[in-house]
């Protein structure tokens, strides 16, 4: 029972934190603050994935949303301005949208089953196959692998093919550019000397 | 970032362990959390530590273009191929039981071959964004922060 209370508390303060550095990001106008503040909110999510035992998406948010993508918002930051224009007046119209929805995502919660009960309606239909087939028939202890590589491998390759499509996707757009700018003014460099 | 000497010598020796746990999350996938995507982001990060560091120059120098249009597309390739191979060994797409002997060793080396295809992918793409993005900077000085 004590540690049932702790693992309140820690989710509890935990929740608090993402919270406050939510409000954080919204309120900031410097762009420097708001991506070092989406990282540590990434790093926030990141610790919460760990109390709910997804120790693989913990993994994956403190690499890549805590890591590259902090690195990748200020790098973008240094192609453009430093702080953001001054915020537009509050709309009433999107507060109320955004209330409606809020309230309405609250009010589904209270048909959800309770929180990792094996009853609920996701755990019946195909996880109990997954779960006595990673026991015997891969043989892997980490069932998360044996779904994502085996069970779900056309859904992996899916994912693997849009990651590369993203590469080259940015690749060819910004990615070459620089290079053949600098060619092109080496062209014009020379060009010019010779006349 | 030439004078911060602390950061250069602490970095310096810690980019050969991250590489290291790197190769430890992707080919300890099937037994602890972790597997090609989580791998080969932790890989990448070494490389974009490296270029915050020392440059985004010398990281250039250290994993040219070039490997990057091969790796990008070799993962995918890796993937896609284990399908084949499957389904040349008389199984269907992506069915690894046919892959060795047994259907249990089939299935691990179908998982790792697999993920091994992830984390290549992975790595290069990660990669070759932060280049991408890096790249249309001059270096960035201590003082522009």
């Amino acid at each position: 029972m004590g540690s049932g209370l702790v693992n309140v508390a820690v989710d509890i303060s935990l929740m608090t934190l993402l919270a406050v550095t939510a409000i954080g990001i919204i309120r900031s106008r410097n762009l420097f603050a708001t991506a070092m503040l989406s990282g540590i909110y990434s790093l926030i999510s990141a610790a919460l994935f760990v109390t709910l035992d997804a120790v693989d998406v913990a993994f994956t948010e403190a690499a890549v949303g805590a890591g590259i993508s902090t690195v990748l918002m200020l790098g973008a930051m240094t192609l453009t301005r430093r702080s953001e224009k001054h915020a537009v007046k509050l709309h009433i119209g999107p507060v109320l949208v955004c209330l409606a929805v809020g309230a309405a995502l609250i009010y589904g919660t209270v048909d959800m089953p309770p929180f990792g009960s094996t009853e609920a309606a996701g755990f019946k239909h195909i996880v109990p196959e997954y779960i006595a087939g990673s026991r015997d028939d891969i043989q892997v202890p980490n069932i998360v692998t044996s779904i994502l590589a085996s069970y779900r491998g056309f859904d992996t390759l899916g994912e693997t093919a849009v990651i590369f499509t993203a590469g080259i996707g940015v690749w060819f757009l910004i990615g070459r550019r620089r290079r053949e700018d600098e060619a092109d003014e080496e062209a014009q460099k020379t060009s010019g000397d010779e006349a | 970032m030439r004078h911060h000497l602390i950061l250069r010598v602490v970095s310096k020796l810690l980019i050969p362990f991250i590489l290291l746990y790197a190769l430890y999350v992707q080919f300890h996938g099937d037994f602890g959390p972790g597997g090609g995507f989580q791998a080969g982001v932790i890989f990448a990060a070494a490389f974009v530590l490296y270029a915050l560091i020392y440059g985004v120059e010398t990281a250039r120098k250290a994993f040219p273009a070039r490997w990057l249009a091969i790796l990008v597309p070799l993962g995918v390739l890796i993937y896609g191929g284990t399908g084949i191979a499957s389904l040349l060994l008389g199984g269907t797409y992506l069915d690894y039981d046919v892959l060795a002997a047994t259907p249990t060793g089939g299935q691990h080396l179908g998982i790792l071959v697999v993920e091994f295809g992830v984390g290549v992918t992975v790595t290069a793409v990660m990669i070759a964004i932060f280049f991408a993005y890096a790249g249309r900077t001059d270096d960035i000085q201590d003082d522009d922060w």
